[in-house]
């Protein structure tokens, strides 16, 4: 192992390796540094199918599909480390960053042209879903759960409540169930299910699991485990309506979404966009840090792992580009939107790519327009659901009109409920 | 026997079309809000003999990880579901089991595999 690096990659999911791959394959020199035992990521704990359809053009179990990765990693024989913790970032200057990693093997200093940053999201917690009550076993995330369960071959409990119906909750009650625990309800606290259709219905029609829509837990109760949630009815701006019971039950699950992850950008003082709580990046998916890169759920909270690996792929083309003096910084042409739309990734433009949008909008909407105002360029949707993200490519010589801003507009004839 | 009507959100694509079939006699007389073939195939297959794809875990001896995430090679019968999983369920593996080994050959004799999706590499 060297220490100089063209690009070092944080987390070894599978932004971290399609970056990784990438970024060897355009002739740079990669370390991945991998916080856990193994490479692979999140999708190792998802061993339900649904991976991969767009990218690898099969469908595919999570573990499948981070194992061609990691198997095109070794192919090419690219550098990482396991169990390593990243204890310092320095940026040295815009072509010089020094990363200190420390595993059990050894405490070492790395010195790397670039960063990209794929450290993935983290899940909300109990505190930050205004869920009060007794603190006491019993109380996970999705992510924990999952890990208990098909990392470990333990149940987490036996009568669960999950809290929020987001695809992770909704995939994991079918887990749960097949595992023969008793989902007495998912809640949510929007009007309409967070996940998509075909898993409400493959995962809770299936099963006969109650949907609590406008429903919040908003409070734990038990004295050594938990014995039961408290429920409240909620309107759509979500308040209490003061109609409130229990559910019994020994298991609360928490699946109320994830949040990038990104404590160590934050620390480097990167500019955090408030609409994705990630980084602020250019189409090259370069952060407001020069040389220092985004992707994958560090950058946007992703509902398919293909645009994880895709965006994984722009960062190291981004890398390949500064390093190879390819792409200057001229300008960064900042995207804004309107008011039916909750964000817009890449926030900024260089116009001196193609360039793939990422976006959500706030509520479900059907007959949907997009607009790009200053280029004239329209897409339209049937239908289009928050949890849905969009993507859509516009060509870089059709970003010429640009000047100093590009508009994102959104025009919807209805809007149905669900 | 009554008429039933009964309403299918399709599970194929991300679509999800609101497909309504009406039942006689354990026949279907008429469906319709399908988008394309795959939709009118779905539910046909849905209302007579539903199919899903089995994922679970096994347990795994002497592995880098206590268990190995299987799934069946091909969709198998709804009902047989909970039948399938009990038996899987009494099953310990030995490590090293190696991504896409057939961990079990023709379970019940149903045609199926019982197919490893994650390695579990002996320690």
């Amino acid at each position: 192992m060297k220490h100089k690096y063209d690009t070092i990659v944080i987390g070894g999911g599978p932004a971290g390796l399609a970056s990784a791959i990438k970024a060897t394959k355009l002739g740079l020199k990669t370390l991945i540094i991998e916080k856990t035992e193994r490479l692979g990521g999140i999708p190792l704990q998802c061993i339900h199918e649904g991976f991969g359809v767009i990218y690898f053009k099969q469908n595919l179990s999570g573990p499948e599909f981070s194992y061609k990765l990691i198997k095109e990693v070794d192919r090419l024989s690219i550098d990482y480390i396991t169990s390593g913790y990243v204890s310092e970032i320095n940026i040295l200057s815009d072509e010089a960053k020094q990363v200190k990693v420390i595993s059990p093997k050894a405490y070492q200093v790395f010195e790397t042209k670039t960063l990209i940053y794929a450290a993935g999201a983290r899940e909300k917690t109990l505190h930050e879903i205004n869920v009060v009550g007794d603190r006491v076993s019993g109380i996970f995330t999705a992510g924990e759960a999952q890990a208990l369960m098909d990392i470990y071959g333990v149940m987490p409990g036996r009568e669960v409540v999950i809290i929020g119906s987001g695809d992770v909750g909704l995939i994991l009650t079918r887990r749960l169930i097949l595992e023969k625990a008793k989902v007495k309800a998912v809640i949510e606290a929007m009007p309409y299910p967070g996940g998509l259709v075909r898993n409400i219905v493959q995962c809770l029609k299936d099963f006969d699991v109650p949907l609590l829509l406008g429903h919040v837990v908003k409070e734990t109760r038990g004295r050594k485990r938990v014995e039961k949630v408290i429920v409240e009815r909620v309107d759509e701006n979500l308040k209490p309506l003061g109609e409130s019971f229990s559910i019994t039950c020994d298991t609360v699950i928490i699946s109320a979404g994830l949040l990038p992850h990104v404590r160590m950008l934050k620390e480097l003082g990167v500019k955090m966009d408030p609409s994705t709580r990630g980084p602020i990046v250019n189409d090259f998916f370069e952060t407001s840090i020069r040389g220092v890169f985004a992707a994958g759920n560090a950058l946007v909270v992703n509902d398919l792992v293909d645009y994880v690996v895709e965006q994984g792929e722009n960062a190291a083309e981004g890398a390949y580009s500064l390093i190879t003096k390819k792409y200057v910084r001229q300008q960064n042409i900042p995207v804004l939107f309107d008011d039916n739309i909750r964000f817009v990734v890449p926030q900024r433009i260089t116009k001196t790519s193609d360039v793939v949008f990422y976006l959500r909008v706030k509520r479900p909407m059907k007959d949907v327009k997009i607009i790009f105002e200053e280029i004239d360029k329209v897409f339209v949707f049937s239908k289009a659901r928050p949890s849905e993200m969009i993507r859509v490519k516009i060509k870089k010589k059709d970003l010429g009109d640009i000047k100093d801003k590009l508009h994102v507009r959104l025009y919807s004839d209805a809007s149905p409920q669900t | 026997m009554p008429v039933r009507k009964l309403k299918y959100t399709c599970i194929v694509c991300p679509q999800g079309c609101e497909i309504e079939v009406v039942i006689s006699d354990n026949e279907i007389k008429e469906i319709k809000g399908f988008k394309c073939i795959r939709g009118k195939r779905y539910v046909t297959e849905e209302v007579l003999a539903p199919k899903r794809t089995l994922i679970t875990v096994l347990h795994c001896k002497n592995g880098d990880y206590p268990t190995v995430s299987v799934k069946t090679s091909k969709p198998i019968p709804k009902e047989k579901m909970f039948e399938i999983l009990e038996y899987l369920s009494k099953i310990v593996l030995e490590a090293p089991v190696d991504i896409g080994d057939i961990v079990i050959r023709n379970i019940f004799n149903s045609g199926v595999d019982i197919i490893a999706t994650r390695p579990c590499r002996k320690v």
